[in-house]
């Protein structure tokens, strides 16, 4: 069945788009991601412009981690003042990178920074985690513990100030890391339409020791705050959000989050994390291949932004 | 239907009349639309408008020997289009060069009896920026502004593309003719077609010559929902912005509560 996306300006089969929904939901509440990252290439290469796909897909991110967080919020999983702190830095990335976002469109150079963003951050991100879980399933075969957490193992970013002791997490760090994490987030989710989940994560496992109970729990409400934050941004400065495209993607965005988080919760830390690792790392170097790749063809046509 | 169509016809003949501004030779072309206006809605899939009219002779000229020929130019709202070109830049491919072509039709219909070259010769075909290969495109590079050479790859290249998307063609069996003075074509709108109005122009042939002319229009709008839904995301941003947020978290929330096992 076709319907006719108002702001994307082009027909679609719903149920296709449903599908598409439903299968980055469940990889999302699995590893308890936003899944922008796998959605917007698809709707780019299902025909979408890059612009609307990036400002549409912020709404699906916010639906799904909102469906997601409120599991774990019953569950006890989330913690509340460490999200608000990240969302602090988070707010001021997001409109940082809303700013750049139209700034890029002018100059026409929108699609090789979204390009390049992708295999940069995706290759490297993804092969670290891939290195890192191999190193953890190898020394949990061994028989060794696996220690996430040294106690008295201290970094030089505890002795900043304005510590602050969270209590869920049990953690006790200075304001101003948190803040930068949360900027950067922002930033990223803002420019590249992902929710950043996928970097949130192992950042607050490796930078701020935050235990792996809550870390997915603050995470998916971290994101639901900056994707709800940046799909009013981008409508209100862009207007390329196109409510039809982003409501059928909540639709199956949130049912396959649902599924996925029971599938999560049956594998173990470390495979979760090389699996993700490897998902993420598949998805840059196909990017990378786009890239590199000689294209069958050289030119593209595409209205000029900002013109009449 | 067929009653519809002649009052169309009839009215078309008396449009033609009222504005009387056609040259010297004897015949005239009537030409009319089987809707002016065509509306996109949620399950707009494109749309076929038909476009047919007829040739009045002139009862005091002699008839011709040789045959008409009928070409239509369908010419859709003008935007400033950009065609980039890919070339490899420290191992990765990048869009290099581009080229702005300014006030560019978005969509671009050319319908004809037969193939252009036997229609007439290219010195015409040219001076009246008929066919594909002879309509002008402004191109802007940096600072100059000129029409394209024809076999400007950039030129080549954005024809083909908008070609591949149906937004731009040349049909040379595109018009038929039902009588000898009867004539009909039909006008295929891809579901990409832009919103805007569209005009259209159509040229009738004697012996390489052209002796008359006529145009029409039509007009692609959003309706209903569609058209809602894009004033509302222009013109009141962040309110359909927050409309968005709370559709996500409605469609979260009722997720959770709908599958929640506890």
């Amino acid at each position: 069945m076709q319907i006719y996306l108002p702001i994307a300006d082009l027909p679609v089969n719903i149920f296709m788009i449903l599908a598409m929904g439903l299968a980055v939901g469940f990889i999302s509440g699995m590893f308890g991601i936003g899944g922008g990252f796998l959605m917007t290439p698809l709707l780019i290469f299902l025909g979408i412009t890059p612009a609307v796909a990036v400002a549409s897909v912020t709404g699906h991110i916010a639906a799904s981690s909102c469906s997601g967080a409120i599991s774990y919020w019953r569950r006890r999983a989330l913690d509340i003042p460490l999200a608000c702190m990240l969302l602090a830095g988070g707010v001021l990335g997001t409109a940082f990178g809303v700013w750049l976002f139209t700034k890029l469109r002018a100059i026409g150079q929108l699609d090789l920074t979204i390009g390049l963003s992708y295999v940069l951050l995706l290759s490297i991100v993804g092969a670290l985690m891939v290195a890192e879980s191999v190193r953890a399933i190898i020394r949990s075969y061994k028989g060794k513990a696996v220690e996430l957490r040294k106690s008295g193992a201290h970094t030089w970013f505890h002795g900043l100030p304005f510590k602050i002791r969270f209590k869920r997490s049990r953690i006790y760090v200075s304001a101003i890391p948190v803040w930068v994490i949360g900027f950067t987030i922002g930033f990223i989710g803002a420019v590249m339409g992902i929710g950043g989940g996928f970097l949130l994560v192992p950042m607050l496992i490796y930078l701020l020791r935050v235990p792996t109970a809550t870390v997915i729990g603050t995470s998916m409400a971290l994101t639901l705050l900056t994707m709800a934050f940046a799909t009013v941004m981008h409508a209100a400065t862009n207007q390329l959000v196109d409510a039809v495209l982003a409501l059928i993607l909540m639709v199956g965005g949130v049912i396959g989050a649902q599924f996925g988080t029971r599938a999560g919760q049956k594998i173990s830390g470390e495979r979760l994390r090389l699996l993700l690792g490897l998902l993420v790392l598949a998805v840059g170097l196909r990017f990378a291949f786009n890239l590199v790749l000689t294209p069958d063809e050289l030119f593209t046509v595409r209205p000029l932004e900002g013109g009449p | 239907m067929r009653r519809h169509l002649f009052a169309a016809m009839a009215a078309a003949a008396m449009a033609a009349l009222a504005c009387a501004a056609t040259p010297a030779a004897g015949e005239r072309i009537i030409a009319s639309l089987s809707n002016h206006r065509v509306m996109i809605t949620p399950n707009f899939a494109g749309e076929e408008l038909v476009l047919f009219g007829a040739i009045e002779r002139d009862p005091n000229n002699p008839v011709r020997s040789g045959s008409y020929d009928i070409l239509a130019t369908v010419t859709g709202p003008r935007q400033n289009l950009v065609t980039f070109r890919k070339d490899r830049m420290l191992g990765i491919w990048v869009n290099v060069d581009s080229r702005v072509f300014e006030n560019a039709p978005a969509y671009l219909t050319v319908l004809s009896t037969r193939p252009l070259d036997a229609i007439a010769n290219a010195e015409t075909l040219r001076r009246l920026q008929l066919g594909l290969d002879n309509v002008v495109l402004f191109q802007r590079a940096a600072v100059t502004i000129a029409d394209s050479s024809r076999d400007d790859p950039f030129r080549l290249a954005f024809l083909k593309l908008r070609g591949e998307r149906r937004l731009y063609q040349e049909q040379t069996n595109g018009v038929t003719f039902l009588t000898p003075s009867l004539y009909r074509a039909s006008i295929p709108l891809p579901a990409e077609a832009p919103v805007g109005s569209y005009e259209i122009d159509v040229r009738l042939f004697v012996d390489g010559g052209q002796i008359a002319r006529t145009t029409s229009a039509f007009e692609v709008y959003k309706f209903g929902f569609e058209q809602y839904v894009s004033s509302a995301a222009r013109e009141h941003g962040v309110l359909y912005g927050l409309t968005t947020v709370v559709m996500a978290l409605a469609t979260g929330w009722l997720a959770s509560i709908v599958f929640r096992r506890d």
